[in-house]
């Protein structure tokens, strides 16, 4: 496994190649006129290398949207992301192909594990590389190096509906993990979890940001596992209202 | 990894039953292009297999398949005569229904001209060809007959001496070989009464009139046999076939015939023509519109159930699109399924058709043309119907996952 990578200073400016996200005053507007919707205001924060940060906030309070953006799934009204020093989107205007970026860059847990249910966990993690074009044993090596590391080796070759919810959460995790991605992009990962399994969940992406020097941004509303986070992003109404270091009592700049 | 091949993996059962009822839809366009083929062979099988050059037929019809036809049968001494023919005999055709063992038997006649023409060119399976000039038969195996079984048609029993595969009429009725005389002797079977009441009808003319009482051979005539009796003597024939001598210009002989005002002369192709433009023209049509309609109906089937399966994968499609998947993965997904359906079915209609086709009661004839465009058929409807399934995938959005 990926020794860890070293967590740097948080909060650092745009172009910044310690960062691995940046993101600068992104703004999305849904429709236009009478029934324009501002979903997020003016949002900027960077993620640093390894570091694992919390995106808490009620229910619309634009969580879901941010992720979608940093995911490079959604495009910005305005504003920029950065991933590490490549300048991913201006505005509404994606500078890179963004599935491609996606691809490479960026991993994915969702609120439901969504694995695909007709391959096995081991075959779901080995698709998330195949898609990236690394097949074969090398594949096959990687994703069971995941499943042992994730606890889920013994479920190698069951199909997903033979497993837990938790188990299947973790087969995601190891899917998400699977191509090294520079961010981890978790929304409500955990929301259809018990507590227990919910906080070990939690306690996972630490281990792995820690670990495997991999940036995981998890948006959730659930506040009982927040003290596994190194930082605390809190968001209300579409607008960025903390930016808090875990443990530290500092509460860093919001733009 | 094939995604396809492991959701037809993971949902066998479901994917078997659709390839099954695929397989029965293609099964349907496969007959119906070999009922349509076995059309085609029947209506032109007795004129390839019998082999004459020329027929030669009453004048102004298109006899003997497509229309009737009656000539003498002597024509066919006039027809030896003419420069450039090296044979020519009678042939007779026609449909009759009898009963035989209380149960309908309905055959089309050909009448041989025996002794020149025994059927030797006939395709037996079994026994052998006519051997007598009277009361033997060769009979097609569609009919149900078997070797040494005696029929009863008219006043006088046949025997069954031969058994031929194949050879239908475009009715699809089988059909059965007798000697020409024997032929005409079933067609017009004339009853006792008819023979009696035209001997005595004669022998009541010549006694009313002077002439009748000074010749007595007159009142002699009408006691001679039923087939020379002019009113119900003999007919004529169907037709004539004539084969020429080898590097003989047909269209000279041809030419000469057409001089000829009572009778209408049609070379083997145009005999065959006819057959294919007349005859069996308006069934062929409709069996060609029947398996086109079918073909739609697949496509149509095809696509839907495509779109369906789809459908049901929207969720991991977004799934794939949301961790990068290029879209040739996704239609490699469905456009791969679609061809092995497609493929299944191909191979199960193939197989199903084999065992279910030559229980029908016309001719099935399935080609090796038929089935190569059935195949490219099959390939044209998976693709094409694939094309909805992945209209769909790319418009599904990787945010659907997340919502």
């Amino acid at each position: 496994m990926e020794g860890h990578a070293g967590r740097t200073e948080r909060g650092g400016g745009m172009n910044d190649p310690s960062m691995a996200v940046e993101a600068q005053s992104l703004t999305k507007i849904y429709g236009s006129g009478n029934v324009e919707v501002v979903a997020m205001q003016d949002v900027s924060f960077a993620l640093a290398n390894g570091e694992v940060v919390a995106l808490l906030g009620p229910s619309g309070a634009g969580k879901s949207t941010l992720l979608t953006i940093i995911g490079l799934i959604n495009t910005p009204t305005s504003g920029k992301i950065r991933l590490g020093s490549d300048l991913v989107t201006d505005g509404p205007v994606a500078k890179v192909n963004l599935r491609s970026y996606r691809r490479r860059f960026i991993g994915y847990v969702l609120q439901k594990a969504n694995l695909i249910p007709f391959l096995t966990a081991l075959e779901n993690v080995q698709l998330a590389q195949e898609i990236n074009d690394i097949s074969g044993k090398p594949a096959r090596h990687r994703a069971m190096e995941l499943l042992e590391y994730l606890g889920v080796q013994h479920r190698a070759n069951n199909l997903p509906y033979m497993l837990s919810g938790g188990e299947q959460q973790r087969v995601a995790v190891a899917r998400a993990l699977a191509n090294k991605p520079r961010l981890v992009l978790a929304d409500e990962p955990t929301a259809a979890l018990d507590s227990v399994r919910g906080r070990q969940v939690m306690e996972l992406f630490r281990t792995v940001a820690h670990e495997q020097g991999t940036t995981i941004l998890v948006g959730t509303h659930d506040h009982r596992a927040l003290d596994v986070f190194d930082r605390i992003l809190a968001m209300e109404d579409g607008k960025l209202k903390s930016n808090y270091v875990n443990g530290a009592d500092k509460e860093l700049k919001v733009s | 990894m094939n995604l396809a091949l492991r959701d037809i993996r993971h949902n066998l059962s479901r994917f078997s039953l659709t390839a099954l009822g695929i397989g029965m839809l293609l099964m349907l366009v496969m007959g119906m292009g070999g009922i349509y083929q076995g059309l085609v062979e029947d209506a032109t099988l007795l004129v390839d297999r019998i082999g004459a050059e020329l027929w030669v037929v009453q004048y102004g019809t298109r006899g003997p398949f497509a229309e009737i036809s009656r000539i003498p049968r002597n024509l066919e001494d006039r027809l030896r005569a003419v420069p450039g023919v090296k044979n020519a005999h009678a042939f007779v055709t026609y449909v009759v229904q009898r009963e035989h063992r209380k149960k309908p038997l309905r055959m089309q006649v050909q009448g041989l001209s025996w002794p020149g023409d025994k059927g030797e060119w006939l395709p037996l399976v079994a026994g052998r060809a006519l051997g007598a000039a009277h009361f033997e038969m060769v009979a097609d195996k569609i009919l149900g007959l078997h070797l040494g079984d005696k029929v009863a048609l008219g006043k006088d029993v046949y025997t069954v001496v031969g058994i031929t595969s194949g050879m239908n009429s475009t009715g699809g009725d089988g059909m059965a070989f007798f000697t020409l005389l024997d032929s005409l002797a079933i067609q017009f079977d004339s009853p006792g009464e008819a023979i009696r009441l035209e001997r005595s009808a004669r022998r009541s003319r010549v006694g009313r009139i002077d002439f009748g009482k000074t010749q007595p051979t007159l009142l002699e005539r009408a006691e001679l046999p039923s087939a020379k009796l002019p009113a119900i003597a003999r007919p004529a024939v169907s037709a004539t076939l004539v084969q020429l001598e080898p590097g003989t210009n047909v269209d000279s002989v041809v030419e000469t015939l057409e001089g000829w005002a009572d009778v209408s002369v049609f070379t083997r192709d145009q005999q065959k023509e006819l057959l294919l433009r007349g005859v069996v023209d308006r069934a062929r049509r409709q069996l060609g519109l029947f398996r086109g309609l079918l073909i739609i109906i697949s496509a149509v089937i095809m696509a839907l159930i495509l779109y369906t399966l789809t459908l049901e994968k929207v969720h991991d499609i977004a799934m794939l699109k949301l961790i990068g998947a290029r879209n040739s993965v996704i239609l490699g997904l469905i456009l791969q399924q679609a061809l092995l359906l497609g493929l299944l079915g191909y191979i199960l209609a193939f197989y199903a058709g084999k065992w279910v086709f030559p229980l029908f009661p016309r001719r099935v004839l399935i080609t090796s043309e038929d089935l190569l465009s059935l195949a490219l058929i099959v390939l044209g409807i998976s693709v094409l119907s694939a094309i909805l399934g992945i209209w769909k995938a790319m418009r599904v959005e990787p945010n659907e996952v997340v919502a």
